[in-house]
């Protein structure tokens, strides 16, 4: 029946942040500009050059079943949170779906890393027969996709895809696939990540890719600005309930946006560096938009990816700059949030079609004073308080260690 | 030593933990499987948990045979 040019749009939103334990609470929270960042009081952390994490605001104990809970690693624990507020908020128990026709796609940048490192530690101290029957479907990179499959009862098939920092957006674009193809009539997207803890903190930290900016937390994350130095490790899980438009309307459900086009690219430059022009993320943007049928002068705001690093801000810049022009309004959402990596991108779809939705663009926080790269100073980064404007099409940017871009085009419903 | 009825309250008290199984849905007649819903996951973590508690290892050849409440408490009284 479906061609490649359905409509897709939104039906259902949920998620688990650093700034609130669903998708209401966080988006008041960015609007008031909270910030979620605090500094590690654990011992292990002092030692640290780079102390700074994005902590849940809820406790996932608060949310889920401590049974349940217990089997699942903490990055399946909020990856379950989100998606089960995103299939409440789409009535998808109630949508009358066949399970056979409901697909589930969740990524996440690092896994069960978590579980992983615990029970290298029970290995270690009490020997092999301690380790937990439950380690391997907790560890495994599918894990949060196959727990939220179970949750919403999907069986059209459940995806996981890996692609560090840009995995949330590029579940997102599957999602878009699978409906188009009509390979599923309800998908729910989503990205996740849970992996506070010494190992992969100390793994950043060498890298030189986190803020050091210890005695200033909420100051840490900057995103484009001249101090920034880093980014902050956030945990949390955002996730999205998609559907063609024609179902969604033949069902009554309420929709919050259309999910209008995506691009992927990799940029074939290095493993790790961004290409230093943003050219990746460039061609990504181009194909979003052209894939959403749209010209850049469409697109009235960009959720950047922008993590507080200094070389990919600048470079994001550039090609923001390039691609979409000066007209956009631009916000990073880091700011407040830090870095959710495998969720970033589902986190910052989230907030850009509340943006939509609410026609009100966030600050990014802490920018105070402008890098001075000609792209950063060129464009509008709306900073210090959210901007009312009024604007049909968004873009939201998500990149990944790996030379992995996607872009994602949001329009009004 | 611990009495046969020490011993349910221990392997009620693990079940609870591992499981959620309310103690008092637990008696000797029950299957792990069938009335507890216990997966066989949950049924290696409970030997784990059978050994801290009373000092009885369980051996994967026997942890099958095991398939109710009351042949988990036969196999500790036995072997403990």
């Amino acid at each position: 029946m479906s061609t490649s040019t359905a409509d897709v749009v939104v039906t259902g939103m949920g998620a688990t942040t650093p700034l609130g334990g669903d998708v209401a609470s966080t988006w008041e929270a960015l609007l008031a500009g909270r910030s979620g960042v605090s500094r590690l009081t654990d011992d292990w952390a002092q030692e640290f050059p780079a102390q700074l994490v994005a902590r849940l605001a809820v406790d996932p104990a608060e949310q889920i079943d401590r049974v349940r809970a217990r089997r699942l690693d903490r990055s399946q624990q909020v990856a379950v949170i989100a998606a089960e507020e995103a299939w409440r908020d789409a009535g998808g128990a109630d949508a009358g779906v066949d399970p056979e026709r409901v697909a589930v796609v969740v990524g996440t940048g690092i896994g069960g890393a978590l579980t992983l490192l615990d029970q290298d530690d029970i290995l270690e101290a009490k020997g092999p027969r301690r380790v937990s029957p439950h380690t391997i479907p907790m560890l495994m990179p599918n894990g949060p996709a196959a727990a939220v499959g179970l949750a919403v009862g999907a069986r059209a098939g459940v995806h996981a895809p890996v692609s560090a920092c840009a995995s949330g957006a590029e579940a997102i674009r599957w999602g878009l696939d699978l409906l188009r193809l009509d390979r599923a009539d309800m998908v729910l997207v989503g990205g996740t990540e849970a992996c506070v803890h010494p190992l992969p903190m100390a793994g950043f930290a060498a890298m030189r890719a986190m803020s050091t900016r210890n005695d200033e937390p909420q100051r840490a994350s900057r995103p484009f600005d001249k101090g920034r130095d880093g980014f902050v490790l956030a945990e949390g899980a955002a996730c999205l309930v998609l559907e063609r438009a024609d179902s969604a309307r033949a069902r009554g459900a309420k929709v919050h946006a259309r999910l209008a086009g995506a691009g992927a690219t990799a940029d074939g430059y290095d493993l790790v560096a961004p290409h230093p022009e943003g050219a990746g993320g460039a061609r990504a943007m181009v194909a979003a938009i052209r894939d959403a049928g749209l010209t850049p002068a469409d697109i009235g705001h960009v959720n950047a990816h922008a993590t507080s690093t200094p070389i990919g801000d600048t470079a994001e810049a550039m090609a923001i700059h390039g691609t979409i022009g000066e007209h956009t309004l631009v916000t990073a959402t880091k700011g407040s949030t830090g870095h959710l990596l495998g969720a970033a991108g589902a986190l910052e779809s989230v907030f850009t079609i509340l943006a939509l939705r609410d026609q009100l663009v966030p600050a990014t926080a802490n920018l105070d004073d402008p890098d001075d790269h000609a792209a950063v100073q060129a464009l509008d980064i709306v900073r210090r308080e959210p901007r009312k404007a009024s604007f049909s099409a968004a873009l939201n940017d998500s990149f990944g260690f790996g030379g992995h871009n996607m872009a994602l085009v949001f329009t009004t419903a | 030593m611990s009495s046969t009825q020490e011993i349910q309250t221990g392997v009620a008290e693990i079940l609870e933990e591992v499981a959620g199984v309310a103690p008092a849905d637990v008696s000797p007649e029950k299957s792990f499987t069938d009335d507890l819903d216990v997966d066989s996951l949950s049924m290696v973590e409970i030997a784990t948990a059978v050994e801290d508690k009373f000092g009885v290892a369980i051996p994967d050849d026997e942890l099958g045979n095991i398939k109710t409440v009351g042949d988990a408490i036969s196999y500790i009284e036995k072997n403990q």
